[in-house]
């Protein structure tokens, strides 16, 4: 049997197959580990018992993404393991996975791809060597064969199990080789997830079901405009609550510490406190949107140019131009963030639902200024993180809390506060301009692209303003990109797919607007322009061909395209979508991606579905600001993708011998386009600012 | 502070909480019941989704005062080693990705056939609106579904 546990939920369950290195020093269950088996660590990533139970340790963290399963499989199949008889554990923050633990960018295959196959082969050549010194015969006498090592000579079988202690006192060999791809027994192959069985009992331990003994629970009021202070608080009402403990200040604000989750927001619901509200009290999105259009009549950083587009555009045959805008977004994974901290004389322990295990350590390290090696984080299942979980900042707060009362503590954040106090999708705008030849081929772009800037700027322009329409590969002869930093003092971040999300929008739905206005198939002139973009224009084909592209549709339905290459992989979509009595109704949609080698397509599949489904509720939701405020506090307020709105989708996985591509982001920026451009084609009408309004389609 | 007595998945129950205190933070931070899931706290998302006399509920609005002399289910007493239909289903069709809506989405879908042995496309959109998942599990939720009614009907024949 397989299982999945976090560590916690490991040493709950209280089973016994761990040895020392397992055993944790924290909680009452600790004495029933050291019985019965022992286990010996091959590596980082590979330990074995006695009882020839295989423990892989997954270095990442489980959003959702499938990344348990997947790693496991690339593990599994060089160590040449009984799928069967495997489990997995999510290990500590350490310098052995790496310079900076975390699950974003859709990198874990990718970054994992060879290491973690390396490592699996590593203790396969172990076992061999372990079991040639037994039978005393030359290494290439024996293989390693679904949890045992044949003696191809005797067809003697030795278990894993039985050669781990001996295979742990070899030293790792360093030329080792890794199986031909031909031989692939696991990896290629569609594999059902590790983590289901958990998951539909309740059983699966996410950061908010972390419980502790003497743990206490705080909820933390924080200032309702981005970047205000404490000016004072009254607690006399929160302190009459029944239940409650304490209240205190910390940097984020002011925490109510109860007996239970509940009395901490009953308590919370009768704090008063004064804010200096700070710098930024006075913005609103009408405003923010009036900034980009001022801004987009100036020159900007430059982030692309070749060719000349000026002078392309001003002998075009016929000029392009339209203006987009996207509002903020926030993440809104199902399970509100959370962590459980617990910080005592010389040491920090931290619980987490956390894309960024080595952020959290950093922040337990600065706010308790131990060393590193005092500060433990264990990884818990995330409900949902799509970009949000990569932050430290409510890590941050339970630590805080944690060290001011000296006990363990479990911050919950209600919707409301992830709603209101999330570092955003920035809200961003564009400017596209096309020129068009006598027989309507374009011959320059332009696009100025407008919005706050995040991770880092490189001659005044941010990678993450910017990407999706300066890395496009069409093969225009004449493109010029331009950006502005644009900061109204609203904190964003990493959302699923980044830039991607609004640049493929902008970009996908200008290149049908030029197609329209040359009078061209919207699926030829892209075809066209992707002559020397073989993987996406292969990816198109395919995807064209299942929507079955140019035959006839329902009365009043369209269909609309979108092509992106992003995080190594390539993406086409076509989505079949009408007004349906002035509702956007999508109905169909086909994807077809590129990723490379496939490792587990089940998971690229639900992750193709996934990324649409993320992608739909951009449609429909938006974060508004007024008074330096979100407007949104709840679900009723900002609108996600429900179950009679989800579309049929097919997904297409074109297999090709690339190393892989991530796939978690792949499907995300493209949906939205591809259902504008066929509401264009449905209706005539053009989609330009999210989310979509009823008047606009009016 | 007051008392409250209820059926909670199969056996008796007796909790002392303020009446207001709504269920579902009695079922996670006082009996340590913590597969069903903190979600909106307003009735918005459905991942707080447990039985009350049979009914799909919302535990996180749902004071405990309410709850006297009741029959409560939650995920963990669903059935004995994940054997309902539904729970077989999902994990046949691998329905989970994060995983966290699904006990709300396995509790309200078990009610929805417990009511309705056949259910269509239209009843499922109906019955499993107030569901949200972040993940986009929806249309593996839908064929699962139809699934479980399969496989209740063909346990149905085996009784």
């Amino acid at each position: 049997m397989t299982a999945t546990v976090n560590r916690r939920g490991f040493l709950k369950a209280g089973a016994a197959t761990a040895g020392g290195l397992l055993v944790s020093f924290y909680l009452p269950e600790q004495s029933k580990l050291s019985a019965a088996t022992t286990s010996a660590k091959l590596n980082a990533f590979v330990h074995v018992s006695t009882d020839d139970t295989v423990t892989l340790f997954i270095h990442k963290a489980e959003m959702g993404q499938g990344t348990v399963t997947s790693l496991s499989m690339l593990l599994a199949e060089e160590l040449e393991c009984d799928w069967g008889k495997i489990r997995t554990e999510f290990p500590g923050v350490s310098t052995e996975y790496g310079p900076y633990q975390g699950v974003f960018g859709s990198q874990s295959i990718r970054t994992s791809w060879m290491p973690l196959r390396r490592a699996g082969a590593t203790a396969r050549e172990m076992l061999i060597q372990a079991a040639a010194q037994q039978w005393n015969v030359d290494k290439s006498r024996c293989r390693a064969e679904k949890g045992w090592i044949v003696n191809t000579g005797t067809n003697a079988r030795l278990s894993y199990g039985s050669l781990a202690d001996a295979a742990s006192k070899i030293p790792a060999p360093s030329n080792i080789t890794l199986k031909d791809p031909a031989q692939f027994r696991l990896i290629g192959r569609p594999t059902k997830r590790l983590d289901t069985a958990d998951k539909v009992n309740g059983r699966a331990t996410f950061g908010l079901d972390v419980r502790l003994p003497g743990m206490l629970h705080a909820v933390v009021e924080r200032s309702p405009v981005f970047g205000g202070k404490v000016a004072s608080f009254d607690a006399g009402k929160t302190k009459t609550i029944p239940g409650v403990k304490d209240v205190i200040q910390i940097s984020n604000g002011v925490a109510v510490v109860a007996e239970n989750t509940w009395s901490a927001m009953e308590g919370r619901r009768v704090l008063k406190v004064q804010w200096d509200e700070g710098a930024i009290a006075s913005i609103n999105s009408t405003g923010i949107s009036k900034n980009f259009a001022e801004y987009s009549q100036r020159t900007g950083a430059v982030a692309r140019k070749t060719g000349d587009a000026a002078s392309a555009l001003q002998t075009a045959a016929k000029k392009v131009e339209a203006v987009y805008e996207t509002p903020f977004l926030a993440h809104a994974p199902m399970e509100p963030l959370n962590c459980v901290a617990h910080v005592r004389a010389d040491a920090c322990e931290i619980w987490a639902s956390t894309q960024g295990q080595s952020a959290a350590q950093e922040e337990g390290v600065r706010i308790t200024g131990f060393p590193a090696e005092k500060v433990k984080v264990y990884t818990e299942f995330m409900g949902g993180g799509f970009g949000r979980r990569a932050r430290g900042d409510y890590v941050a707060e339970a630590v805080e809390v944690s060290k001011a009362i000296g006990a363990p503590v479990q911050v919950t954040w209600s919707r409301e506060d992830d709603l209101q106090q999330d570092f955003y999708r920035p809200a961003a705008y564009g400017r596209f301009t096309a020129g068009l030849d006598a027989d309507g081929w374009p011959t320059a772009l332009t696009a100025r692209l407008i919005c706050s800037p995040f991770g880092g700027l490189s001659n005044g322009v941010a990678r993450t303003g910017v990407e999706g329409v300066v890395d496009l590969l069409y093969g225009v002869p004449n493109i010029l990109v331009d950006y502005h930093a644009l900061d109204p003092g609203i904190p964003v971040s990493y959302w699923r797919s980044v830039g991607y999300s609004q640049n493929t929008f902008f970009l996908e739905s200008f290149i049908d607007e030029v197609a329209q206005a040359g009078g061209k198939d919207p699926l030829e002139l892209r075809l066209r322009l992707l002559q020397n973009a073989p993987r996406l224009k292969a990816v198109l084909e395919l995807a064209a061909d299942q929507a079955g592209w140019g035959k006839p549709l329902p009365a009043g339905h369209g269909r609309g395209i979108s092509v992106v290459n992003n995080i190594g992989s390539f993406t086409a979509q076509i989505a079949e979508a009408s007004l349906d009595g002035g509702k956007l109704r999508v109905h169909r949609v086909v994807c077809a991606v590129d990723c490379g080698y496939a490792v587990n397509p089940s998971g690229i599949d639900q992750q193709i579905r996934s990324g649409i489904v993320f992608g739909l509720s951009a449609l429909k939701g938006g974060i508004t600001i007024d008074r330096g405020r979100v407007q949104q506090q709840n679900f009723h307020q900002y609108d996600v993708l429900r179950m009679e709105e989800m579309p049929k989708v097919e997904v297409h996985v074109l297999a090709t011998p690339n190393s892989p591509g991530g796939i978690g982001e792949a499907s995300t920026p493209g949906i939205v386009p591809a259902v504008a451009n066929a509401i264009f084609a449905a209706t005539g009408k053009r989609i330009r600012r999210l989310p979509v309004s009823a008047e606009e389609l009016a | 502070m007051a008392s409250v007595r209820f059926t909670l998945n199969g056996k008796s129950q007796t909790v002392d909480a303020a009446p207001a205190m709504p269920l579902l933070w009695v079922l996670r931070d006082q009996l340590g019941l913590t597969g069903t899931k903190f979600g909106c706290g307003m009735s918005l998302c459905g991942a707080c989704t447990v039985h009350i006399n049979g009914q799909p509920v919302r535990s996180c609005v749902t004071p405990i005062s309410t709850v006297a002399g009741k029959t409560v289910v939650t995920i963990e007493g669903l059935s004995a080693n994940a054997s309902h239909p539904i729970q077989q289903a999902w994990v046949e069709q691998d329905v989970p990705q994060c995983g966290y809506c699904q006990s709300g989405q396995i509790m309200t879908a078990s009610a929805l056939l417990a009511k309705t042995a056949h259910p269509s496309d239209a009843d499922i959109d109906e019955a499993m609106h107030g569901n949200i998942c972040r993940c986009g599990t929806y249309d593996t939720i839908r064929s699962a579904i139809h699934r479980a009614a399969e496989i209740a009907r063909a346990e149905g024949g085996r009784r």
